[in-house]
């Protein structure tokens, strides 16, 4: 399992990059978006998957997944967000002052 | 703190005052309290005449003692010689200076800070016997001759000269520290003394070399040797006295008294007899056959000074030969090392004058040019009489003193021939013959430089001023170096036992054992010698070649612009700042994609560098977790979805499917054990979602005509390097695990010690609160950020 996972996670990466590596602000913020389910999903997979049960003590059970990994990846999950939510907000004021979502356009030269 | 620190700090501490004498005492010149200064030190000095001669003077102050770095003040005859030298000649400089410069015109309290500083520095250079605290008064010295030379800043010359003297002279002092931290490795010890003692067992060492090379650059740039010389022509827009006491007197011999102060250490090396030696000798010919050429007299004085330098550091090189033969009587190198102390004395003297004459000639009638000048003779008599004594005395004519350590040079020069070492058999000769032409130049710009001022048609037409004989207290200082080097060139001996001994018996302790004493050789100086022959060719064909000057002098002409070291220099100048620009220019170009690619394509690269490196790349399918069916559909899911971002031409498309890979790693969380990620998950995606579709509600269409094929290849060629490293990372991750998680801690004590049932929760607000404080501080910030972009609507002003 983990195996496919690392898989996904690559490909998660790479289309990722692909994505910032473009032109156009939106597309680079989608790809920012992608980077952070692939982060999120490899710290997940980095602890091993299906280990036990959820980590909750009501389950009385004999093994628990993880918890240390899930806490990381709230925090990661939040942190993400406020920065996606800011950086969304910078390219709409971004584009209304320059009047372009090209970064190539946006070249500090002057 | 003794008095002797007193002494070598009392220039820097009184520079303080300067500038309040200078405001307030406006009467005054501010040059007589500096006069009065540095003949207090003088006197001072001339105090340890007597001691040295059986006793050599230490004195210690603790600066860094942590890292043996403490000012040891060390006075031996060397040392002395050199602190009489600038505190005298100091003292006359500052005498001239105070009739040179205007006390209503010039910036005088400037002047003599820097002034001050330069002698202070320069004490600090010759009487400390720490290397580190010789390096920083050597410092001490470019700096404050930077800035003399840049006096008057508003002429583009002076700051070209004052850079250019900067930029030569801070190379050679870095190359030198590099040879004195080299010397701290080898031995242990910033004391030259120290490390002196312990040459014999450090000789064989692999940085002994390059630790001598390193230091002879400091030297030769510092003393202007061929190639290094360049700086010193330029440093001619300083003003006179500067030029007078910095560029002929004192600072340039910085690197002659550093030359001379490690050869105990260096000398018996062939490199260092090889360097010194032959750089010396081409230098004394190059210069002075470049000093014919020129038409401004400062400049010929300049190239004269070069010359000399050469002269005498190619005296110190041969006097390094004396090592290799055990004898003293009738040692014939070590009579090069005391004619090299004696030369340094004479030209100290002479040069002096002479820059003070020019400094006069310039002063009364508007210019230093030798095609303007002429018939000076009988308007400035005494200043003609000046000239005559040093230009004689530069040309090496009797009866003056340069006669007399022209003829020890040239005796030290034909014993080159006899040299047995360094296969010195079959290339000896070719000293005294360069030396001998070297000569022959001397003596022709030396009668340029007195003849074609002081005689043939007065031309008043050209002058700016008219001229007059310069007041008296200008004439005082040369006419006391004048007076000086006639007195030298009768009565050398007074020179030879007080000092000259000494600092013979400092640059050769090992030949010179205690209660031994070496007999200097001025005393027979009768005779017909080789050298007297020589002289005489000297005068015969100098004369020859003054006189057929217009008709030789066109081969200067022909001699190529492009092979000159000026123009190497500056064209390196100017090479290394298109250079450094153009390499800037080509990789930072501006654009944020380039940008990326450097760094994920040094991402990929280190990281399959290492992972190659250390042979880290392992796969094991043990103990990992069963393929299911569930996660495998979601997996496609997601594979689609990001593929449908990738090819997508419309907006919400990818906005939804960017959504869709959101909601799918919730089902991920949801099979993968984990309630809170799952709720968080689900919420914060369709927030972010709302947010795209706000802004894509803004953003115009996404337009991607512009990217060509070659475009999207290099994006996608990086990209599927940093996705396949990411996979193989993962895999050599999950297959070395070196210990077990520490997580059974917090199963085990979420109930007992935080009294809760959620680990997670528990882990977020108990055991690991602090990140979800600051985490609470991001959203915050982001919140407070993003309503400032909004709100705030600053016009864009002018001045930002």
């Amino acid at each position: 399992m983990e195996i496919f996972m690392s898989v996904l996670i690559g490909f998660l990466f790479a289309s990722a990059v692909y994505l910032m590596l473009s032109k156009s602000l939106l597309r680079i913020i989608i790809g920012t978006g992608l980077l952070s389910h692939g982060a999120h999903l490899m710290l997940l997979t980095m602890a091993g998957l299906k280990k036990g049960t959820v980590p909750l003590l009501g389950e009385q059970a004999k093994a628990y997944t993880d918890p240390i990994p899930q806490a990381l990846i709230l925090t990661a999950i939040v942190i993400s967000f406020g920065v996606t939510a800011f950086f969304l907000v910078l390219a709409y004021r971004a584009y209304q002052e320059l009047g372009t979502d090209n970064i190539d356009e946006m070249r500090g030269t002057e | 703190m003794s008095l002797l620190h007193i002494a070598i700090f009392a220039p820097l501490l009184f520079a303080i005052f300067i500038p309040f004498l200078f405001k307030r005492l406006r009467l005054i010149h501010t040059g007589w309290f500096v006069f009065g200064l540095s003949i207090i030190l003088f006197i001072y000095f001339l105090q340890f005449l007597s001691d040295i001669r059986d006793y050599e003077i230490q004195e210690t102050i603790d600066w860094i003692p942590s890292l043996g770095i403490n000012f040891t003040a060390y006075v031996d005859g060397l040392s002395l010689l050199f602190a009489l030298l600038i505190t005298g000649i100091g003292s006359l400089v500052a005498l001239y200076s105070i009739y040179y410069l205007s006390k209503e015109k010039e910036d005088l309290g400037s002047f003599y800070v820097y002034l001050l500083m330069f002698m202070g520095a320069m004490l600090g250079v010759v009487l400390s016997d720490n290397l580190i605290v010789l390096y920083t008064f050597w410092e001490l010295t470019s700096f404050s001759s930077f800035l003399l030379i840049g006096y008057w800043y508003h002429k583009e010359r002076s700051r070209y000269g004052a850079q250019k003297s900067m930029l030569i002279t801070v190379f050679g002092g870095l190359a030198m520290l590099g040879g004195f931290l080299l010397l701290y490795l080898m031995t242990g010890t910033f004391s030259i003394r120290e490390i002196v003692s312990m040459t014999s067992d450090i000789t064989a060492d692999p940085f002994f070399i390059p630790a001598l090379v390193l230091v002879l650059l400091g030297a030769f740039t510092k003393s202007a040797q061929f190639p290094f010389h360049i700086w010193l022509p330029d440093a001619m827009e300083a003003p006179t006295p500067v030029s007078a006491y910095l560029h002929s007197a004192t600072m340039v011999k910085a690197g002659i008294y550093l030359v001379a102060r490690l050869s105990p250490i260096f000398a018996a090396q062939g490199t260092w007899f090889w360097l010194v030696a032959g750089f010396g000798i081409f230098t004394l010919t190059w210069a002075s056959f470049n000093a014919v050429k020129q038409t401004d007299l400062k400049a010929i004085l300049a190239y004269s000074t070069v010359s000399q330098l050469g002269l005498i550091m190619s005296l110190l090189g041969v006097g390094a030969a004396a090592l290799h033969y055990s004898f003293l009587d009738d040692n014939l190198y070590m009579a090069a090392t005391f004619a090299a102390v004696f030369h340094l004395i004479n030209h100290a003297t002479f040069k002096g004058s002479l820059f003070m004459v020019v400094g006069i000639v310039d002063h009364e009638t508007g210019t230093r040019d030798i095609r303007k000048l002429g018939g000076l003779m009988q308007i400035m008599p005494i200043t003609f009489t000046i000239a005559l004594i040093g230009t004689f005395s530069m040309a090496g004519l009797p009866p003056f003193n340069g006669f007399l350590s022209k003829e020890m040079f040239l005796a030290a020069m034909v014993n080159v021939i006899s040299l047995d070492i360094f296969n010195m058999e079959t290339w000896g000769v070719l000293f005294p013959v360069i030396a001998w032409i070297g000569s022959v130049f001397t003596f022709v710009y030396s009668m340029l430089l007195l003849f074609k001022t002081f005689t043939g048609d007065f031309k008043p037409e050209k002058l700016e001023k008219k001229p007059h004989e310069a007041p008296f207290g200008m004439l005082l200082p040369p006419i006391i170096l004048g007076a000086l080097v006639v007195v030298f060139g009768f009565f050398p001996n007074i020179l030879s036992a007080s000092i000259i001994e000494p600092a013979a018996k400092a640059i050769a302790p090992v030949l010179i054992d205690a209660g031994q004493e070496y007999n200097s050789h001025i005393s027979f100086w009768h005779g017909f010698t080789p050298e007297l022959y020589m002289t005489i060719g000297i005068i015969i064909f100098g004369a020859f070649l003054y006189v057929t000057l217009p008709t030789w002098g066109k081969i200067y002409r022909r001699f190529p612009e492009k092979l000159s070291i000026n123009y190497f220099y500056d064209q390196g100048l100017i090479r290394a700042e298109s250079g450094s620009r153009g390499l800037t220019n080509s990789y930072m170009n501006g654009s944020i994609r380039t940008y990326m690619i450097y760094i994920l394509i040094s991402f990929v690269g280190i990281l399959t560098f290492s992972i190659i490196r250390k042979d880290a790349f392992s796969f094991t399918t043990e103990g990992l977790a069963p393929i299911g069916l569930y996660e495998v559909v979601l997996g496609i899911i997601i594979f689609g979805a990001s593929i449908t971002i990738l090819v997508a031409k419309s907006r919400l498309t990818s906005i939804i499917a960017l959504g869709a890979v959101g909601y799918t790693v919730a089902l991920f969380f949801v099979l993968f054990r984990a309630p809170d990620l799952v709720l968080t998950q689900l919420v914060i995606e369709t927030i972010s979602v709302a947010l795209f579709l706000l802004a894509f509600y803004h953003l115009p269409k996404i337009n991607r005509k512009e990217e060509r094929i070659g475009f999207k290849l290099t994006n996608a060629l990086v990209a599927a390097g940093v996705g396949v490293i990411v996979t193989i990372i993962a895999f050599s991750a999950l297959s070395n695990r070196l210990f077990e998680s520490i997580s059974q801690y917090y199963v085990e004590n979420t109930a007992e010690k935080a009294g809760g049932f959620n680990m997670v929760n528990v882990i977020l607000v108990d055991f690991r609160g602090f990140d979800t404080m600051f985490e609470i501080a991001v959203l915050g910030i982001a919140a407070l950020g993003i309503y400032g972009m909004i709100k705030l609507r600053l016009s864009r002003r002018e001045d930002l």
